[in-house]
């Protein structure tokens, strides 16, 4: 089990990607498509809530028109800081705006075994198993539901997911798998279980819920009502766009970002309209369709900008984000996959974005590897030493080594040298042998990051799940299961 | 003068002008062309060449999908002159399509029916979350070939057996074929589920219809 966390605060790079004016116009024209295009809210419970607040709402369309002095009221309300709870409070996460946290990716429907090799339809034991590796890396943050529970009734399918999860893992769980009450409701009791009931579940959400918008301009009936309820037990709520250039958003990247921002905001306002201060989040996939076939890329220049640029809103309305990176197309964890999932997570990290999605999918987030899990935590560890950035002082400097070394001297044997060793990075997956060394087996990256996978797999499962609570949790899901 | 016509109305198909579609399909039948010559002189040239240029690379998904809108405006024109006539345009085939009760994905579903109904195939879109009652009822109105049933979450996806399962016991099972996708779906959870085919994405779709077309003449 890890006792810690690795996250990247304090950076020392960043990247200017959008001016002030820049934003304050994305700001304006969002207010407007909101207030004169309108955003759809198929469900009633929403739309009396808009109403409530002075929204002009069409019950037939269920397009509601906001004004903006609303929005941003609303918005106001919000609470910038807030922590993602843990079981075990070491693991805990501040989303403080210094801080960015990796997370597994989510929800595949398929897993490469780590043991046949085989790519096959995932099940709970899977999701029960790559928790367990995720606990291991300090680099994961927290975990999403990484692959679906296919074994486990429809009904119940969430709730199996996040048992798995606890059972083996003290870190923060945040789901997107739970779509409609009577699951998100369950999903609240046994969060309170652990936490020790539902005040105390209030002040430490060990749990946290991310829902999508439906690009354009629109959102879903069961997220919708299944985020309020969240909202109501405290739980941080994130309202994920997914807006896609050329297809589900205009093809150009301003445009997109409007589309988007008018659907997360008109979403966390209405959080803010029914429980005024509850935590809630930004949360952003935006991508550009592939031109030839329609496809989901996942990756690509455009993803890359969105990354960074998102934040940007983020901060403007003061609620951390969600992020999300590391979704390579890719098939197996090879050029494409580290291409994408580099250049995904250093935007998205460049801009300090809080949490980045996530680690350990390819296919556009459909299949899970082990090996891809352990390559993104190497990424991750690559980004956390290069956002320490450069420290100018006169220790880093060294002038008093470099007076003792001198000329043709050699740095190897200094105490200096000794001293700081520690920052320098140290590869676990990066092939740094000889040619002839690697000759031998011709192996590398992916046979390193598999055999982690399986040595951690091979261990003894720990089991940090109090058994007295999994005998409730196994009640509460029979209870949903039994209608 | 009507060549010209028809070959402004292929042009105005390849180039992307829905609106101009109309409005020289209008012109055309002002002007006493059959609609049948229209179709086939105008409209059906001008699509085989948008799907070529798509095919060649030269033509991205939008160019291909806004040839299609304007072919499908025309159609809706043209539709009741042909039923005046009591012709009809043989098309390749009958799809029900939509995506299954509880998800609401739609792009891959809706460019699947696009797709089709750009090969020839007439095509009914139910939308997004169809109860399966729907997706019975309109294979029994239309007499549909073909139903498509698209699911992207593994929760939704089981929808996919229920509504084979409804036809079989509305009597329509020997007279539908059923075709499914999506992104969790695969060929073995099709043979899993009785279905008759399986595509991985909108070009295999075609494929796999045209194949169903062949098999069930
Ligand atoms: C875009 C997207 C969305 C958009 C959809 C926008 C829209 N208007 O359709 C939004 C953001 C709304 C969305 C919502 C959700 N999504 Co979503 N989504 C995706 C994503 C990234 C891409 C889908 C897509 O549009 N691809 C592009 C099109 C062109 O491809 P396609 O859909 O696969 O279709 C092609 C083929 O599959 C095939 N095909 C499709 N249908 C059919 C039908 C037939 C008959 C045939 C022959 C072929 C065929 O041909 C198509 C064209 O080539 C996928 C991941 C992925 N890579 O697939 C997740 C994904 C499907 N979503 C997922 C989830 C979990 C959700 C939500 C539940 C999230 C939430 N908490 O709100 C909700 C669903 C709510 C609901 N009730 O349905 C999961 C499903 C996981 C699971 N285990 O089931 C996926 C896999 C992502 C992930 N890893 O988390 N999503």
């Amino acid at each position: 089990m890890s006792t810690s966390v690795s996250s990247i605060s304090n950076p020392k790079l960043s990247l200017n990607i959008l001016t002030e004016g820049d934003i304050r116009q994305i700001h304006s024209a969002t207010l407007e498509v909101i207030e004169s295009v309108g955003v759809k809210f198929p469900s009633p419970k929403a739309l009396d809530i808009l109403k409530a607040h002075g929204a002009k709402v069409d019950h037939e369309t269920m397009v509601a028109r906001i004004s903006g002095d609303v929005i941003e009221t609303c918005l106001a309300k919000a609470p910038p800081i807030f922590t993602l709870a843990a079981i075990d409070p070491d693991l805990d996460l501040p989303l403080d705006g210094n801080h960015s946290y990796l997370g597994t990716d989510g929800c595949g429907v398929e897993i490469i075994d780590a043991f046949s090799g085989e790519c096959r339809r995932s099940n709970k034991q899977d999701v029960y198993d790559v928790a367990r590796v995720a606990d291991d890396l300090d680099a994961i943050a927290f975990h999403w539901v990484p692959i679906s529970a296919q074994d486990c009734p429809p009904e119940s399918r969430g709730l199996h997911e996040l048992e798995a999860i606890w059972t083996v893992s003290k870190k923060h769980a945040q789901t997107e798998t739970i779509l409609d009450e009577r699951q998100m409701r369950a999903a609240i009791e046994m969060a309170a279980l652990l936490a020790g009931g539902k005040g105390e579940l209030r002040k430490r959400p060990l749990l946290s819920i991310m829902q999508c918008t439906i690009s354009p301009l629109a959102h879903d009936t069961g997220s919708l009502e299944a985020g309020l309820i969240a909202a109501e037990a405290g739980l941080p709520v994130g309202f994920m766009t997914m807006a896609s250039c050329a297809s589900t958003g205009p093809t150009t990247l301003a445009g997109n970002l409007v589309v988007g921002n008018a659907e997360v905001i008109s979403a966390l306002a209405l959080m803010q309209m029914a429980y005024p201060g509850c935590p809630v989040y930004y949360a952003a996939a935006q991508t550009a369709m592939d031109l030839r076939t329609g496809a989901y890329t996942g990756g690509g220049p455009e993803d890359f900008l969105f990354g960074a640029a998102t934040n940007l809103l983020a901060d403007f309305y003061n609620v951390p984000l969600s992020m999300g990176a590391f979704a390579t197309g890719a098939k197996e964890p090879n050029w494409q996959a580290a291409v994408d999932n580099s250049f995904s997570s250093f935007m998205a990290v460049s801009t300090l974005s809080d949490m980045l999605l996530g680690a350990g999918l390819l296919h556009g987030s459909r299949i899970f590897s082990y090996e891809m899990l352990l390559m993104d935590a190497e990424i991750w560890s690559i980004l956390h030493a290069m956002f320490k950035g450069i420290d100018v002082n006169e220790e880093t400097l060294a002038l008093d080594a470099i007076r003792e070394v001198g000329p043709g001297g050699t740095f190897l044997t200094h105490s200096h040298t000794v001293e700081h060793l520690g920052q320098l990075w140290l590869p676990t997956l990066m092939d740094r042998r000889t040619y002839s060394a690697w000759q031998v087996k011709r192996d590398g990256a992916r046979e390193w990051a598999l055999s982690r996978a399986r040595q951690i797999l091979s261990q003894e499962p720990l089991e940090s799940l109090d058994p007295a609570l999994k005998i409730e949790f196994e009640k509460i899901i029979e209870t949903v299961e039994q209608g | 003068m009507s060549e010209d016509l028809l070959a402004e109305i292929t042009e105005s198909v390849i180039g992307g002008e829905p609106e101009t579609v109309i409005a020289l399909t209008r012109q055309a039948l002002e002007m006493g062309l059959e609609p049948m010559e229209i179709i086939n002189q105008g409209l059906v040239p001008g699509m085989d060449i948008a799907g070529e240029k798509f095919s060649r690379g030269e033509f991205f998904l939008p160019h291909l999908l806004i040839a299609a809108k304007g072919m499908q405006n025309a159609m809706e024109l043209l539709e009741p002159e042909l039923v005046a006539r009591k012709q009809t345009f043989k098309s390749v085939g009958t799809v029900v399509i939509g995506t299954v009760q509880g998800d609401i994905h739609e792009i891959g579903k809706s460019l699947v029916g696009t797709m089709l109904s750009a090969n020839g195939f007439k095509v009914h879109d139910l939308g997004v979350d169809v109860r399966i009652e729907n997706f019975v009822s309109k294979i029994e109105e239309t007499r549909a070939d073909i139903v498509g049933l698209s699911a992207l979450l593994t929760t939704t996806m089981i929808g996919q057996r229920e509504v084979i399962e409804a036809l079989v016991e509305a009597g329509l099972r020997d007279r539908v074929k059923v075709l499914v996708g999506g992104a969790p779906v695969s060929q073995s959870w099709a043979e899993e589920i009785g279905a008759d085919g399986y595509a991985e994405d909108a070009t295999g779709a075609i494929q796999v219809a045209q194949k169903l077309m062949g098999a069930k003449s």
